[in-house]
Parts: C-alpha cells; structure tokens; sequence
C-alpha cells in the first residue's frame, strides 16, 4: 500500500485550472469539430454512395427509377384522375420541382435520424465528434439528389428555360434552408432517437404529411381559402413551403406566363430563414445535452 | 523505470478523483416512464461504476489495468478514450490517442479492405497523406496480400481481425489504448502483435491496457493498476499487482 501512495501522489494535478498543454477526452466544439474532420468526412460519404446500391444491376439508375415512378404516378393521379392542372400551366414541371425537393428532405431527415443509432458499433467504441454521423447521413442524401436536380434542370431547358441570376439564386436559397432545417431536425430527433426510439416513428408519421404541408400537388391559393388567416401564414412561413416555392420560382416559373408566388415571398424566406437557424440551435443544444449519454443508452 | 536524477516529466493521462455514475433506466419507454411517473416509483437506479478513482500516467510507462468483470476496467478505457464522460472529477489528456477498442468496429462489409483501411484510419484521427505513407506497412503486417481489394465480409474472421489490429498499431498516436484484443488471430500472429508491442514500447509510446488475462500484461507492461468495484485497491509493479488480483479473487 506505501507504494500505492507513491505513485498516485506523483504530480496529480490541481483540479481547478487545466494545463493548457492537455486536452479533456470527449469535449468538441459543436458543429465546428466536423470541420476538423473533413477527410473522415468525405469518406463516410464515399461510404454511403459506394455502398448505397451495392450489390444492385441497375445501380445508381435506381435513383432515377424511383423518382420517375413517383412523379409519374401523382401526375396521373393528380393531375389526370382529380384534375387539380386546371389552371396549372405545366402542372408536371410544377409538380416535379416541388417533388424533388422534398424527396431529399424526406430521405435526410429519416437517414439523420437514424443515424446515431446505425453507427452505434462506433459511437460506443471511439470518440469522434458525433456531429458527424448526421451531417455525414444528410450529405449522403444530397449526393443522391444532386442528380435528380440536374435531370429536373434537362427537362426545364427542353421547355426554353432561360438562366436569370433570380432564379439561380432563389434555388440556392432553397437548398440551403432546407438542408440546414434537416440538419436541425435531424440532430433533435437523432439524439432523442438514442434513449427513445419513438423519435424515429414520430418523424416517420411527419414525414407521411409533409408532402401536404407545402405546396407540392396543390399550390398555395387553393388552400388559402380552406385555411384560417393564421394558419395560412404559418403554413406559409413554414421553411418546407418557402423552399418549394422558390424552387418553383426557379424552375417552373420562368417557363409559365403567369407564375403565381405567393405574396411576401422575400418576407417569408427571411422568416423562413430565422425558423431554420432557431431549430439547428436547439437541435445542437439538445444534441449536446443528450450526447453524453450515447455510449450508455445503445 | 524512471530515473531519480531526471527531472519528473508531466504525466500524459491524469485521471482525478474520477467518479462514474450509470443511471439504470427501468423505463424503456415513454410508456414506462409515464407509468413510472404516475405510480410514482423510481425510473431511475444509480451505480457507481467508478468510485474516486485517482492515478497518473508518465510518457513511455505501460499500465495494464486489472480486475475482474464489472470492476470497472471498461468503464476506465471509454472514459479515457472520451467515448463516455465522467459524473465527477477531472481527466485530462496529453497527445494523440488511439484506440486499439474492439478491432474492426468502424469496418463496413461491403467495402474492400483497402477502403477500410482509409476508413478506420480516418476514425483512429490519421490524415489522407499519413494513412498513404504507412498503407504498405499495414497492408504487409496484416498479411492479407492481394485480398486487400475484396470487400471484408468475404475475409475469415482472423483476416477482419488482424487488417483492424494493423490499422490501430500503425496509427499515429502518442498513447495507445487497447482492450482484450491480444487475443486475435493464431499463435503465431498474435506472437507478431506481441513483439510490434514491445517495438513500440521501445519507441516511448505510452500504452494502457486492459485485461484480466495476468500472463498476456506481465510480458508487455511494467505496472498495474488493480480495480475493485470501481476502487484502486492497489497500484505499482506489475507482479505484485498480479498477486494483489489474484489474492482479491480467492
């Protein structure tokens, strides 16, 4: 026991400040840290694309086939059968911008989400900043949908789409809006995913309604007749309907003659904007709050 | 052994009055909870898994930490790996550290081992251009040849371990972790691990082990840290730490 003394009582430090020279295990900086690990970044993304279709013929052509599928069938049913591209010029084109949109943030916000819980062999084995794992999930989702805006861009130039800086612009805006929302969803509901797993079949029963919360089959004037005054202006500021319509500002507009925006669309993209930022801080915060615990609860 | 004339060098792990509290969840979900929370029993149990736990580790010293299952070994590792935090008390760290925890785990099946390699050595914190200059060295310790570019689900379980334990050994790291892994591989492979071990040892690199295996610490380390239900019941040579265990068990 004389000897236990010994060595513990060797320079064992004061407790209350910290050598600048040493680091404490597990503390990160936030979001920041996934900069820091841009290498392990990129290749958890070549990880996800390499090994999304393995073993699959077709392949990355699955990543067309599905879309197509989807769009064709709402286009018949729709547009055909309810007849809802009265008054819709182009109603595909109108269709498909808003479709495509709202497939990458489907596909991310169920991919962050569970994305703490899919790496659990790591995330209990070694400390990375766990940050990683859902911006690595929403970065693998929109590799995926890069293509699909590039085949929506083909179809707009067949149709005489012209380039405007508006336009440009407006898609930017929208892509960076909805990736920073899902990116604050998915670090809410992934966290909470880990002790509860009814986080991920909340966001499977939200997801079911996305699709009706913004205008993607219908466009904006048809429910501001159903829908309080309100609720209209929240259905309007909601970031989803504010990236579809300025994907339809991008793509769809210009081709049609009479492109019906809704009004204050500038208005309720800052708004828009500020709802984004406020739900990415309070997933970080309860990400940070819950993180501690990830190790124990898998 | 350190020398009495040298001045004492900081020590690179500090682990100070280190307490771990797990809160045993009775509730599994947010149905239990409610339940809980209504009948107004307890959600929650509390077990010390560490209990003031206080020690110090000086650069180039290999530390075997002993015990027997649930003393708290594990819990040690992953607080000092930082993958868990401590409930109280302070641990601080100085240099780069790597984990030789549970070979393999950050291997995906359905890549090659070549990209595994990238892979796992990003998550074990190397760079592109360091992962490049040791690939040959990992590739030709792990003995897996021209299978290098199949994908790891095709290789036999001593293949998929000993490609994890070459990624971990050549690491760039200033402490190495490592848990119960010494035991990949056959004899003869595991000899090979051995003795990169003791050719690290001689490089100054400071390693941690954990293990309740006496005979696999007593070649590799030279002092022991023995744990009992989250208490140091006793620290220094290794030998006698041995002996201390193994007094505690009978």
């Amino acid at each position: 026991m004389a000897r236990m003394r010994e060595h513990t009582a060797a320079p064992v430090l004061e407790a209350s400040h910290k050598p600048s020279k040493y680091t404490i295990p597990g503390a990160s900086r936030w979001l920041l840290d996934v900069f820091r690990y841009r290498h392990l970044l990129s290749l958890l993304l070549k990880k996800g694309t390499t090994t999304r279709y393995y073993g699959s013929v077709l392949g990355w052509a699955w990543s067309y086939v599905k879309p197509a599928a989807q769009f064709f069938m709402y286009y018949f049913i729709f547009g055909k059968v309810l007849q809802i591209d009265k008054g819709v010029d182009l109603f595909p084109i109108y269709l498909f911008s808003g479709i495509v949109l709202l497939n990458f943030f489907n596909e991310a916000t169920k991919a962050a989400t569970n994305s703490i819980t899919g790496n659990a062999a790591l995330v209990k084995k070694i400390y990375l900043p766990r940050e990683l794992f859902p911006v690595s999930a929403i970065g693998s989702a929109f590799i995926h949908f890069v293509p699909q805006i590039v085949l929506l861009f083909v179809v707009c130039l067949v149709f005489g789409w012209q380039f405007t800086w508006a336009g440009l612009i407006s898609m930017l805006f929208a892509v960076v809006i909805v990736f920073v929302f899902t990116l604050g969803l998915g670090l809410f509901f992934g966290a909470i995913n880990v002790a509860y797993r009814d986080a991920k079949n909340i966001i499977d029963v939200a997801l079911m309604f996305s699709i009706w919360m913004s205008p993607v089959m219908y466009t904006h004037e048809m429910i501001r007749g159903v829908l309080p005054a309100w609720l209209y202006n929240v259905y309007l500021v909601n970031p989803m309907t504010v990236g579809v319509e300025l994907f339809h500002g991008a793509f769809w507009g210009p081709l049609v003659s009479n492109p019906s925006a809704p009004d204050y669309l500038l208005t309720n993209t800052i708004a828009a904007m500020g709802i984004t930022l406020g739900t990415l801080l309070i997933g970080q915060i309860v990400f940070r709050r819950l993180e501690g615990n990830f190790a124990q609860d898998l | 052994m350190r020398k009495t004339f040298e001045p004492a060098p900081d020590p690179v792990i500090v682990f100070d009055n280190v307490q771990k509290t797990f809160n045993l969840r009775h509730a599994r979900s947010l149905k239990q909870t409610v339940m809980a929370m209504v009948r107004r029993t307890d959600r929650f149990e509390a077990f010390n898994a560490l209990d003031g736990v206080s020690f110090a580790v000086h650069p180039g010293e290999s530390v075997a930490v002993l015990g027997r299952n649930g003393s708290g070994k594990s819990t040690t590792l992953k607080l000092l790996s930082g993958v868990l935090r401590p409930t109280a008390g302070n641990i601080y760290t100085m240099g780069r550290i790597a984990g030789l925890l549970e070979v393999g785990a950050g291997f995906h099946p359905d890549l090659t081992g070549r990209e595994n390699v990238y892979l796992n050595a990003a998550i074990l914190g190397m760079s592109e251009a360091e992962t490049e200059a040791r690939f040959d060295d990992i590739l030709e310790f792990s003995e897996i040849g021209h299978f290098i570019d199949t994908e790891v689900k095709r290789y036999s379980s001593g293949m998929y371990a000993r490609l994890g334990f070459s990624v971990a050994v050549h690491a760039e790291h200033d402490i190495l972790l490592v848990d119960e892994v010494l035991s990949v591989g056959d004899a003869e492979f595991r000899e090979k691990c051995n003795r990169k071990m003791s050719e690290l040892q001689s490089m100054g690199k400071t390693m941690f082990i954990v293990s309740h295996s006496a005979e696999q610490v007593r070649k590799l380390c030279q002092r022991g840290i023995v744990l009992s239900h989250g208490n140091v019941i006793f620290d220094g040579p290794i030998d006698e730490a041995i002996t201390a265990m193994q007094q505690k068990q009978r």
